[in-house]
């Protein structure tokens, strides 16, 4: 890893807006954390002091402990305030929470919001660190890099390879993420969906655009399947479930067609039999708990590389 | 800040006599190589490691286990570093448990460096015993740490820097006494 590269960011909010070079240092620095992981004592004394947040305007279990696992395994302290029991409820506004969070000398705020852009608004309000655990349908850098990471470690590069984003692409942060990280890197992006899931002007992310489940998959390195979120708007955006598994869901058969080695990647929670089978799940190509795996050591290296970075220590 | 050449403390010959040194003495220290580990710190402690595992395994003609060790998650002071440490991998894939680990570095100075590394050692398990080998002791220490095993003892003053170059990352072998301006 080249020296002269550093985190200079207070906050993670987006992978629009790093560098290629700063995502190869998460990826990098998740690397050496992987390795810390797999320890018999999981835990380093890195992050002894601080205290880390987790702010969640939104129901998460996976990323939330994800990011508290990541945490303890540094040595920081930590709390988790969730909606239903805050004072959010009663009328306090997001800096106002922010700014009393603050006043409990907490050192990194890591917050998902239901409305995008919500944590860029608190990280100007506050000092604390903040990282983005998913803003609305706008990113979830977090996941995204461990997509990237995942990726990496089976297939050996990003740079070059063809990846197909399959799924409901207008409301999901995960795609918008994975199109910013994967296109810096120098991947092939293609986005697939009906096209009452494609959002106008996904084109312009530097993305191949189709609805031909069959095009997408063709010539694909790698998949990444997304959730149908059926809790929003996507019953109404779609005729039926069932319809939805016929023309786009992942099953054995389509997989046939596909590269042999091709990495099946999915963010969770899975819908079985509507975005894709069972079997193709807990088939060989899948690497979706490997993706659970290696998002711990991703938060890792996030916390890590925002908790001292050195241009924001003023 | 400039950094002015003043000396050179040992070329690439010095250097490999005073590996070959240690390697004896530790095995006249410890009798057998049986169960011997060497953990180097990187960058140039890892290198060191292998170099003095190849030379007690040429000595003894057994292969000795070699790790290398990042400590900067155990850096004492991460807030006050101007930069941010890059944090690499440490790589162990034996069991230290019961072994005699000798602990690998370029430059003993303040001992805060070993003082990472022996907590970050002691995660990967119960050593039987822990030993460190420098190939040089510049002095000034901070800590209560001294080293089993020294290449040279080289005394100096906090306005010196003591650089350590060897072939793996810096294209020849040499120890160079530097100052700074």
């Amino acid at each position: 890893m080249d020296k002269k590269t550093a985190w200079t960011k207070k906050d993670l909010l987006g992978l629009e807006y790093l560098s290629r070079e700063e995502i190869e240092l998460i990826l990098y620095t998740a690397a050496s954390f992987k390795e810390v992981t797999t320890r018999q004592i999981k835990k380093v004394p890195t992050l002894r002091g601080k205290t880390v947040v987790n702010l969640f305007y939104e129901p998460s279990t996976r990323t939330r402990t994800s990011f508290e696992l990541a945490a303890k395994r540094l040595s920081a302290d930590v709390i988790n305030i969730e909606i239903e029991t805050s004072s959010v409820k009663k009328g306090e506004t997001l800096i106002d929470t922010g700014r009393n969070i603050e006043a409990l000398k907490i050192d990194i705020i890591v917050v998902r919001h239901n409305c995008s852009g919500a944590p860029n608004i608190l990280s100007r309000a506050v000092k604390a660190r903040v990282i983005n655990a998913g803003d609305g349908w706008h990113e979830h850098p977090t996941q995204a890099l461990l997509d990237m990471f995942t990726l990496k470690s089976k297939l050996g590069r990003i740079e070059g390879l063809n990846v197909s984003i399959i799924g409901d692409i207008a409301h999901s942060r995960v795609a918008r993420s994975n199109i910013w990280g994967l296109t810096k890197l120098g991947a092939k992006v293609t986005v697939c969906a009906p096209p009452v899931l494609i959002p106008v002007g996904i084109e312009n992310m530097g993305v191949r655009v189709t609805s031909d489940i069959d095009e997408a998959l063709g010539d694909a390195d790698a998949i990444n399947v997304l959730r149908m979120q059926f809790e929003r708007d996507g019953l109404t955006a779609f005729p039926s479930k069932l319809e939805y598994f016929k023309q786009y869901g992942i099953t054995n058969d389509r997989l046939k067609k596909c590269k042999k080695d091709i990495v099946v990647m999915h963010p969770g929670p899975i819908n079985r039999g509507i975005e894709m089978s069972s079997e193709v799940a807990d088939g060989k190509n899948s690497v979706i708990l490997e993706q659970v795996t290696n998002g711990i050591a991703v938060r890792m290296a996030a916390l890590y590389l925002v908790a001292y970075a050195k241009e924001a220590a003023k | 800040m400039k950094i002015k050449e003043k000396t050179r403390l040992l070329d690439g010959a010095a250097i490999d006599r005073a590996l070959g040194r240690i390697a004896h003495e530790i095995m006249e220290k410890l009798k057998s190589v049986e169960d011997i580990a060497i953990v180097g710190i990187k960058n140039r402690g890892a290198y060191l490691a292998e170099r003095l595992a190849k030379k007690i395994g040429a000595i003894s003609g057994k292969s000795v286990p070699v790790g290398a060790l990042d400590i900067t998650l155990y850096r004492d002071d991460l807030t006050e570093a101007s930069d941010q440490p890059v944090v690499h991998a440490t790589e162990i894939d034996f069991d230290i448990g019961d072994k005699k680990v000798i602990l690998v570095d370029d430059v003993l100075y303040t001992g805060r460096t070993i003082r990472c590394a022996l907590d970050a050692l002691i995660d990967f398990g119960r050593p039987g015993m822990i030993q460190l080998a420098v190939l040089i002791d510049r002095g000034h220490r901070e800590l209560p740490i001294r080293a089993d095993y020294v290449g040279k003892n080289v005394p100096t003053s906090t306005k010196e820097v003591v650089e350590v170059r060897l072939a793996e990352s810096d294209g020849k072998d040499e120890v160079v006494l530097c100052e700074k301006e």
